[in-house]
């Protein structure tokens, strides 16, 4: 009986520390994904500028409350625009930056084919 | 001789790529985020500067006046230049100034405000700056005009002479 107690306690030690390590992968990968507009070219997760800080506790608590990944993204946006996300979503202001490659493709594709149509005969 | 087209249209599309993004090296790279026309000021409660008070938006900016937001801080070397037109813009009867102390030194900021004289009718503080960003705001200085609890102008980077001048032909009418 008091060795199913202790493993009861083990178990739950090492379950909050889990959950914990899971918040924080979360956060970077927010983090990640979000552009530090004072020091550009670098993200929020990599900066150490006192903007990049802020934005770092901002999601650490928006976590805490319970808060979407998207819900941080459509909170940030709404203050900072689209350019805030590395990976902006598609609309009608991005869908030629998500579109183009896929024409250049289709267009390189139609002029292999034709090339090889031309050698052929 | 047969005219080959696809060589004409490989040139063509290349010259309106090479052109599209020559144009593009002219824009500025650094970004600005921009707030829409009357857009609504956020609501948010801060802590006065002076005792442990918490404060919302609702009370602060509750008068049928005019509100200029300054965030500013004591190691922020620009808000030094703009303090000037601060206190100018302070003279103004229908202008109410509210400071928000971005993540500052309370005794570093006191001084400040000692050495300088201060500008502000309302001074609230930010001390990890989640209430700078509710405003979109991303460094220090940045003001923000609000009338109605609407934002009418947002000022990134100090004020200057023009900006001030602007400010008060805004509050004229």
């Amino acid at each position: 009986m008091k060795l199913n107690q202790y493993f009861l306690i083990i178990f739950f030690v090492f379950c909050s520390n889990l959950t914990f390590a899971g918040e924080k992968n979360l956060q970077n990968e927010i983090t990640k994904n979000l552009r530090c507009l004072i020091c550009q070219g670098q993200s929020v997760y990599d900066s150490d500028s006192e903007f990049a800080n802020s934005i770092k506790s901002l999601v650490a608590e928006k976590l805490k409350e319970g808060n979407s990944e998207k819900e941080i993204y459509k909170y940030l946006k709404a203050r900072y625009g689209d350019w805030i996300l590395y990976d902006p979503e598609f609309s009608k202001n991005t869908y030629f930056l998500w579109l183009l490659p896929l024409l250049l493709f289709l267009f390189g594709g139609a002029i292999i084919f034709k090339l090889f149509n031309i050698r052929k005969n | 001789m047969k005219i080959k087209p696809l060589p004409i249209i490989v040139t063509f599309l290349f010259l309106i790529f090479f052109f599209g993004f020559f144009q593009g090296l002219k824009n500025p790279n650094i970004y600005e985020p921009r707030i829409s026309q009357d857009q609504e000021i956020p609501f948010f409660t801060a802590q006065l500067f002076n005792s442990k008070t918490e404060i919302n938006s609702n009370e602060i900016f509750a008068g049928n006046k005019f509100y200029l937001l300054n965030i500013w801080s004591s190691w922020c070397v620009p808000c030094k230049f703009e303090h000037k037109f601060l206190i100018q813009l302070n003279k103004e009867q229908n202008l109410e100034i509210v400071g928000l102390n971005y993540k500052d030194n309370v005794k570093n900021a006191k001084n400040y405000l000692e050495e300088l004289s201060n500008p502000y009718d309302i001074l609230i503080s930010d001390k990890n700056g989640l209430t700078a960003i509710e405003w979109g705001a991303y460094g220090v200085p940045e003001t923000f005009l609000i009338y109605d609890k609407k934002i009418l102008k947002k000022i990134i980077g100090p004020i200057t002479n023009d900006s001030m001048n602007e400010i008060k032909e805004l509050i004229k009418t």
